[in-house]
């Protein structure tokens, strides 16, 4: 559709905008600024993992080099780990706070621009080679201080954020007793204070451990405590990934879908249960570790698999609000609900495709949990692969179905193309199934994770012939991937500069079949989480920690790259 | 007091989570208790910087040693770009014991298709029971980054036909 300059005029002046609060016109910008951020970060990462599947594939001698690589995979871990996940949850959380509970924050700006400086000082080193630590940073390696600093600052600006979140929720509660906070701030403020537990593991790592050896103050390390502080973080911080593109499935789905969210109390329960058991059982991180001991590991194994829970009542809440539009649409049958979806809207089709791939990345967390199982995939290409399909999949589509249905709301311009929207979506999916397949096989097959080439193996030819086909069909998919992800970058920028005005602004969330009108205490405040969370953490890392102080004879001096 | 709203289909799928929460935990149980199946957890520390000097990981005690009852111990240092000895051979179907430490920075060893696989954190000695159940020439390759050589980090483990 072609739309001419006055015609776009004429449209502006009959479409009729809702009116924005103050309010909410600085959410709109605070939440633009940061969300931009973030798809700016996924659109640098992307090409560098293309060059990652590329370089490490040998398929291509001009390219390959060590030290690009392990600078590459570094930053490219840190763009998308860390500054695409924290900006774009500190942007529509602030755009939520605005819309759901009408709160204006307090730090919005100063959490925007302590974070963005962070990252540009994390990002010097990192480009420059000088952070080549992966973003997982293991001492007793270390790097620049800049990277440090950094990542620190990265951290700090988004506690802002956790204060904001929280300061709103309990503000909305009191000026509205008795009421059940609005299910999408519910669960944005839970994500919130679950990134504020998730973070002390890495910053007490930071602050009491790698800054004091980093500026000469400590002359040595004790590795193993720094492990178990960051297992505390690694682990729920894929939650606090996952949780907005819950959040995406929850709110947007089923309304744009032409249904009703089927249930609000189980989306707080699954909410809840997030919250709980995601922090405690960062320590599976150690199952192979030789620092803490058996039985500890399998407390652990037990906790891992609850975690699976709060996924279940997801996938099927979601589904079940699918299936209501479905056949509010005219679906008939067991199945025939699924074709009756309109899989053409950009918002069903992201979460449909998010959902098959959470289905076979889930169950292969599942598998993951198991000690059993870890011991033979540790380390392995599988990891990277399961975590492409899980993370890189499931949570960034979301993501990007938010996006799409962001950024008409907050520019008031209609999405520059929904066909364009919908191809790159489909095109996302296949090359994300196309990448991760392989990858998984690779790590059952003995490819270890964190190589950037498989020369070493001219010693057992027969591993680097069985790994070529496998490393060729992941080149194919990254190269989707990365066409996929310029795809969006250019429909989110063509929106934001689109003439044609959004026919529908209104921020509008999906409604629940029964809406409560009152709710259990439980469901409804953050204090009873947070005492529960404070005695489980006691339980669970009290003694592997303590034990540390204990021991003996076993700091280690720092080492570069 | 406020109740909440509970389908009797979500009542079932509760009941569902709960099934597959019994059998997952269930086989992890069993695999502990009966099959004594545990993750490499020792909890033992060493100064890292002087285990050259003496002892068991100085130079001369590392490699294969048979014991008294038919098993085998392999001690092994991991340090910066490799694991010495740089081969060991031990039979199949062996009750083999590998200790293995660290010298420098961070490092883990993965046998493909094995279950032999352990983080080597300095400053701690990380142990591995296990038992190798095909002969043949086997990577022991580093899968832990532990810096720009990393790539090039591995020993050869030899499984001989040993007894059945
Ligand atoms: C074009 C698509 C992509 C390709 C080809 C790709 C490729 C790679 C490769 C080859 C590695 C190194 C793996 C290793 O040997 O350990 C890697 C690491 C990683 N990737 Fe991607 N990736 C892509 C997209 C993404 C996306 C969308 C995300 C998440 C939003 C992501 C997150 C990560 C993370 C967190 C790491 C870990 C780095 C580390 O181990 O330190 N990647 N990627
Ligand atoms: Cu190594």
């Amino acid at each position: 559709m072609s739309i001419t300059a006055e015609h776009a005029a004429s449209l502006a002046a009959t479409s009729s905008r809702p009116a924005v609060t103050a309010v909410q016109a600085y959410g709109n910008k605070l939440g633009l600024w940061n969300m931009w951020v973030a798809f700016a970060a996924l659109a640098l990462g992307l090409p560098m993992g293309l060059f990652q599947a590329a370089e490490r594939s040998g398929f291509f001698p001009g390219i390959e080099n060590t030290a690009v690589y392990f600078a590459s995979t570094s930053t490219h871990g840190v763009l998308l780990a860390f500054v695409l996940t924290t900006f774009f949850a500190m942007g529509w959380g602030y755009h939520t706070m605005a819309h759901s509970v009408n709160k204006k924050p307090f730090f919005g700006w100063t959490s925007f621009w302590v974070s963005l400086v962070g990252t540009v000082m994390a990002a010097i080193p990192l480009l420059t080679g000088y952070a080549s630590v992966l973003y997982t940073f293991y001492p007793p390696e270390f790097a620049h201080p800049s990277f440090y600093l950094g990542a620190t600052l990265l951290v700090v600006g988004s506690w802002f954020w956790v204060a904001d979140m929280i300061i709103a929720f309990v503000q909305w509660k009191k000026e509205n007793p008795g009421k059940p906070v609005p299910l999408v701030m519910f669960m944005f403020t839970m994500t919130a204070l679950l990134w504020g537990w998730t973070s002390l593991g890495v910053a007490s790592e930071a602050v009491f451990q790698l800054l004091p050896v980093v500026f000469g103050i400590a002359p040595t390390i004790d590795v193993g405590l720094a492990r178990t502080l960051f297992s505390w973080t690694l682990h729920a911080i894929v939650y606090f990934w996952l949780m907005p593109a819950y959040i995406a499935m929850y709110v947007i789905l089923p309304k744009e879908a032409g249904g009703k969210l089927f249930s609000d109390e189980f989306a707080r329960i699954a909410f809840v249960l997030l919250f709980i058991f995601s922090v405690p059982i960062g320590f599976h991180h150690l199952y192979v570790d030789p620092q803490q001991a058996a039985g500890w590991k399998l407390l652990h194994m037990f906790g891992t698999f609850m975690v699976a829970v709060p996924t279940f009542l997801t996938g099927f809440t979601v589904l079940a609000s699918m299936e209501i539009a479905g056949r509010l649409r005219g679906g008939k049958g067991l199945f025939g609900w699924i074709g009756a979806l309109d899989w053409n809207n950009p918002f069903v089709l992201g979460g449909g495709l998010a959902l098959l791939m959470l289905t076979v990345g889930g169950w292969g967390g599942v598998l993951n949990a198991a000690y059993t199982w870890d011991v033979m995939v540790h380390n392995t290409q599988w990891i990277t692969g399961h975590f492409h399909l899980i993370f890189g999949g499931t949570t960034v589509i979301m993501y990007l179905v938010a996006a799409y249905w962001l950024w008409p709301k907050i520019t008031g311009n209609a999405l520059f193309s929904r066909a364009l929207a919908v191809w790159q979506l489909w095109l996302y999916f296949i090359g994300m199934v196309v990448l991760t397949a392989p990858w998984h096989v690779l790590g059952l097959i003995g490819q270890p994770r964190r190589v950037s080439t498989t020369d070493q193996y001219a010693a057992f030819p027969e591993y680097a012939q069985m790994w070529g086909i496998y490393e060729a069909i992941m080149i194919v998919g990254a190269v989707m991937l990365v066409v996929s992800g310029f795809m969006f970058v250019y429909n989110l920028f063509m929106t934001h500069f689109n003439k044609v005005p959004a026919a529908d602004t209104k921020v509008e969330y999906a409604v629940a079949i029964h809406e409560p009108m009152r709710l259990p205490n439980v469901l409804n405040s953050l204090a009873f989480w947070n005492w529960a969370m404070l005695a489980y953490m006691i339980l669970s890392y009290g003694y592997p920690i303590v034990q540390f102080f204990f021991m003996e004879g076993h700091h280690t001096i720092p080492w570069g790259v | 007091m406020s109740t909440i709203h509970i389908d009797p289909l979500e009542k079932r799928w509760l009941w569902a989570i709960g099934g597959m929460l019994a059998l997952f935990w269930g086989v992890q149980i069993y695999f502990a208790a009966v099959e004594n199946m545990h993750p490499p957890s020792n909890v033992e520390t060493i100064e890292s910087s002087k285990m050259h000097l003496s002892g068991e990981f100085a130079e001369e005690n590392l490699g294969v040693k048979n014991e008294a009852d038919g098993s085998y111990t392999v001690t092994m240092v991991a340090a910066r770009y490799g694991f010495y000895p740089q081969e060991i051979e031990v039979p199949a179907n062996t009750p083999v014991k590998l200790r293995i430490a660290s010298f420098d920075v961070l490092h883990g060893v993965h046998v493909p298709f094995s279950n032999m696989n352990t983080m080597v954190v300095p400053g701690y000695v990380s142990e591995v029971h296990t038992q190798f159940q095909t002969p043949g020439s086997f990577p022991m390759i580093c899968n832990e980054y532990c810096g720009l050589g990393h790539d090039y980090m591995y020993s050869k483990l030899h499984v001989t036909a040993g007894k059945s």
